[in-house]
């Protein structure tokens, strides 16, 4: 099961010609995803290295691929576009993985899918009377690892012919390998976790530490350290909590933005598996970007402590020190 | 980033928001000049001098001189550009001077109320709402954050929208809330619109009008003019990256910390911090993390720095002369979760880095201790060619993970 991606996700690169699209393009295709396109504009008709068709227009690519997700490498002036060109074509997940696009950007892409998405609720929406096409999109990232759904893996990973796992999905840049699916014998636990993250090597922590503990992953979404973003924790937390495969949640936030305050109030109120988190920047200076857009310190809000005092407050087990992610884990799910 | 007040004028007044006139000099002699051409018209002349500096507590240093003759505007620039100027916010040696700010001084129309027509006019990024908001009351001229502690509801708020900006009845009915009146609703609601499209079309994430006031009644504003007094800005660095060259140019750099533009120039995000360990980190999560383990178990980090994903060598290098160029750094702790950011990559510019440190006593390599933590990517390969360099790295120590690594290097320094 797991969530928004599986291995019948079929994906297209944005970007696919791009020295980061090209690299993780391959990278995701050798993991055993079902890369089956990409996107550059003017390139259209040619083929990638790994003898995927490159498109010049997402709209044909989705309708002569069948892609269902794309993975966004675009350059960041260009990236709010390339979202909104992925969400009228009507793909239902787009992760746009490119740092650095303006927050002005994402303000306005986020009212454009926010419309697209209230209108898709409607029963019928268009003037002419059918039914508005689209589906729901979900937008992930952008400055995001991507998202991935590990599968078994088979011990091979050079390319997509001998794929890493099969029935894997990895949409992103993350390294494959650290991850582990449930059918796996290092998953002594038998029981799978997901992770939900503002950062992506901090993410990668998580897996290490979760794997090392026996545990396997369901699903990690790095939903990116930018101020103005897709989806957010609360949604990622309803959805793990609605997956029956995800058996507990490790939840890694940072300073700046009140988030995570929310994502307290709503574990509080709804979510019924066990929690365990992570906020870092408790020693991060007041006003001073720390690398990630989104990572700076304005109001009492939104502190590395008020947002661990929240997170207690709603019965989450919060790890202190990076290391004890995975044993803040075990505490939540009573194991440890 | 920011910019000086001058920019910061010349910025509103080309999205037609009424300034006084003023004039950047960048020697004592044209202060004169200055003095006379931005006090021409006026009655009883006055002008304010102001050093551009970034740094704050420039009127209790003597840097801002209210000054009623062209001679008093040559005294005080005088003093400015030969005396450094110190301030809680400056280095305790001070700050060279090299721009001063000559602006004619203007009156403040007397509020029926009491005190002075000021009034706050702001729009920020609110992350909550992901709109652009604006920000105004009734009480200019004063910390804001003071006004919207003690009294919440003279703060008004006001969502742009995300795609038409700040609707023309919105700046109105702000307008009218701030006591504006008779001619002084049009002025000040032109002025707002002003500021949200300077706002977007600028990618701020602060633009900030305090004061805006409203001058007496005079034959060509017979109901006063509403005007920006002074103004500050900051930017989305995103969005100054992304399309905004011209803004780029304008940074002046003296005022910021040298370690820290070195890092800009290798795409290396850098801050200085006060401890003594240094920090390598691929991530900025995992950097602010390291910061965290570091506190965690006693010790004190130097710096946050993400080397970040797509670093060559050479960066890596780079990054640690930048750690070493900081004389308080006594350790340095490496932490590597290799995702696109290979390990080999990063130990081979460790071994390159040692191999170009000169220590003060002249003689190459690492002497301080060095504590490495290494996992993800081409890990296997990353630790061979470590261990393989050990000879050049003698104060290396492996970090088994996280809080192994953080134990040895608090250990270290202490």
């Amino acid at each position: 099961m797991a969530i928004l991606i599986d291995k019948d996700t079929r994906v297209i690169c944005q970007g696919i010609t791009g020295a980061f699209g090209a690299v993780h393009t391959k990278g995701c295709n050798n993991y055993g995803t079902k890369m089956v396109g990409g996107v550059t504009p003017g390139k259209g008709g040619t083929k990638d290295e790994n003898g995927l068709p490159i498109f010049d227009t997402v709209n044909e690519a989705v309708r002569k691929t069948g892609a269902t997700a794309t993975m966004i490498f675009v350059p960041p002036p260009f990236a709010g576009d390339a979202i909104l060109e992925a969400a009228y074509a009507g793909l239902p997940v787009v992760c746009a993985i490119t740092e650095g696009v303006p927050v002005q950007d994402m303000i306005r892409v986020r009212a454009v899918l926010d419309e697209m998405n209230a209108m898709s609720a409607m029963p019928t929406g268009s003037s002419s009377g059918k039914p508005v096409r689209h589906q729901r999109i979900t937008l992930v990232g952008p400055n995001c690892p991507g998202v991935i759904t590990p599968g078994p893996k088979t011990g091979g990973g050079g390319s997509s012919s001998d794929p890493y796992t099969n029935a894997g999905c990895k949409i992103g840049i993350m390294p494959g390998y650290i991850h582990t699916h449930i059918s796996e014998s290092k998953c002594t636990r038998g029981k799978a976790i997901g992770i939900v993250s503002r950062s992506g090597t901090l993410t990668y922590e998580a897996v290490w530490q979760t794997s090392n503990l026996g545990f396997a992953q369901s699903t990690c979404v790095g939903i990116g350290g930018d101020p103005v973003r897709g989806i957010n924790h609360i949604d990622v937390l309803k959805l793990f909590d609605e997956d029956p495969d995800t058996a507990g949640i490790v939840m890694i936030g940072e300073i700046g933005g009140t988030d995570e305050i929310k994502a307290a109030e709503f574990i509080k109120a709804h979510v019924k598996k066990p929690v365990a988190a992570f906020i870092a920047g408790r020693t991060a200076p007041p006003g001073r970007r720390m690398g990630h857009a989104g990572a700076i310190i304005g109001g009492a809000d939104d502190t590395a402590d008020a947002k661990i005092s929240a997170l207690q407050a709603a019965g989450v087990s919060v790890a202190l020190s990076p290391a004890d992610m995975g044993s803040a884990l075990l505490k939540a799910m009573k194991l440890g | 980033m920011k910019i000086h007040e001058y920019q910061a004028r010349d910025l509103l007044a080309s999205f037609g928001i009424p300034v006084p006139p003023g004039k950047m000099i960048t020697s004592i002699e044209d202060a004169a000049q200055a003095f006379k051409a931005v006090t021409a018209g006026q009655t009883t002349p006055f002008a304010v001098v102001k050093a551009q500096v970034h740094a704050g507590g420039r009127g209790k240093a003597g840097f801002v001189k209210l000054t009623k003759t062209a001679d008093e505007a040559t005294e005080a620039a005088r003093f400015m550009f030969t005396n450094r100027m110190k301030s809680p916010q400056t280095p305790p040696e001070g700050l060279e001077v090299k721009k001063l700010l000559v602006a004619a001084g203007v009156d403040i129309a007397d509020r029926p109320t009491g005190g002075k027509e000021e009034f706050y006019l702001a729009i920020t990024v609110d992350r909550t709402t992901r709109r652009n908001m604006l920000i105004a009351s009734r009480e200019g001229g004063v910390e804001i954050e003071q006004v919207a502690h003690d009294r919440p509801d003279a703060i008004i708020k006001e969502p742009l929208h995300p795609t038409l900006g700040l609707l023309s009845f919105q700046a109105r009915d702000i307008a009218f809330k701030l006591g504006f009146k008779g001619k002084q609703v049009n002025q000040a609601a032109a002025i707002m619109s002003g500021l949200a499209k300077l706002f977007v079309s600028k990618d701020c994430s602060l633009a900030e009008i305090n004061p805006l006031i409203l001058t007496p009644p005079s034959t060509q504003f017979p109901d006063g003019q509403v005007i920006a007094i002074d103004a500050k800005f900051s930017f989305d660095e995103n969005g100054i990256e992304a399309r905004h060259k011209d803004l780029k140019d304008m940074a002046d750099h003296s005022e910021e910390n040298p370690a820290e533009l070195r890092a800009q120039k290798f795409n290396l995000s850098y801050v200085a911090l006060d401890g003594n360990i240094g920090c390598l980190v691929n991530g900025a999560g995992l950097a602010m993390a390291t910061m965290d383990i570091i506190k965690h178990h006693g010790g004190e980090p130097a710096n946050f720095l993400d080397v970040g994903g797509g670093a060559t060598e050479e960066a890596v290098t780079e990054a640690f002369g930048i750690i070493l160029s900081d004389p308080q750094v006594k350790g340095v702790m490496v932490n590597i979760f290799g995702g696109i950011m290979r390990c080999d990559v990063i130990a081979q510019g460790i071994i390159n880095a040692a191999g170009k440190h000169k220590n003060p006593d002249g003689s190459i390599g690492f002497k301080i201790p060095l504590v490495v933590r290494l996992e993800g990517t081409n890990v296997e390969a990353g630790r061979k060619l470590l261990q393989d360099a050990q000879s050049k790295l003698p104060t290396l120590q492996a970090g088994i993970d996280l809080t192994d690594a953080a134990k040895k290097v608090c250990a270290a320094v202490k």
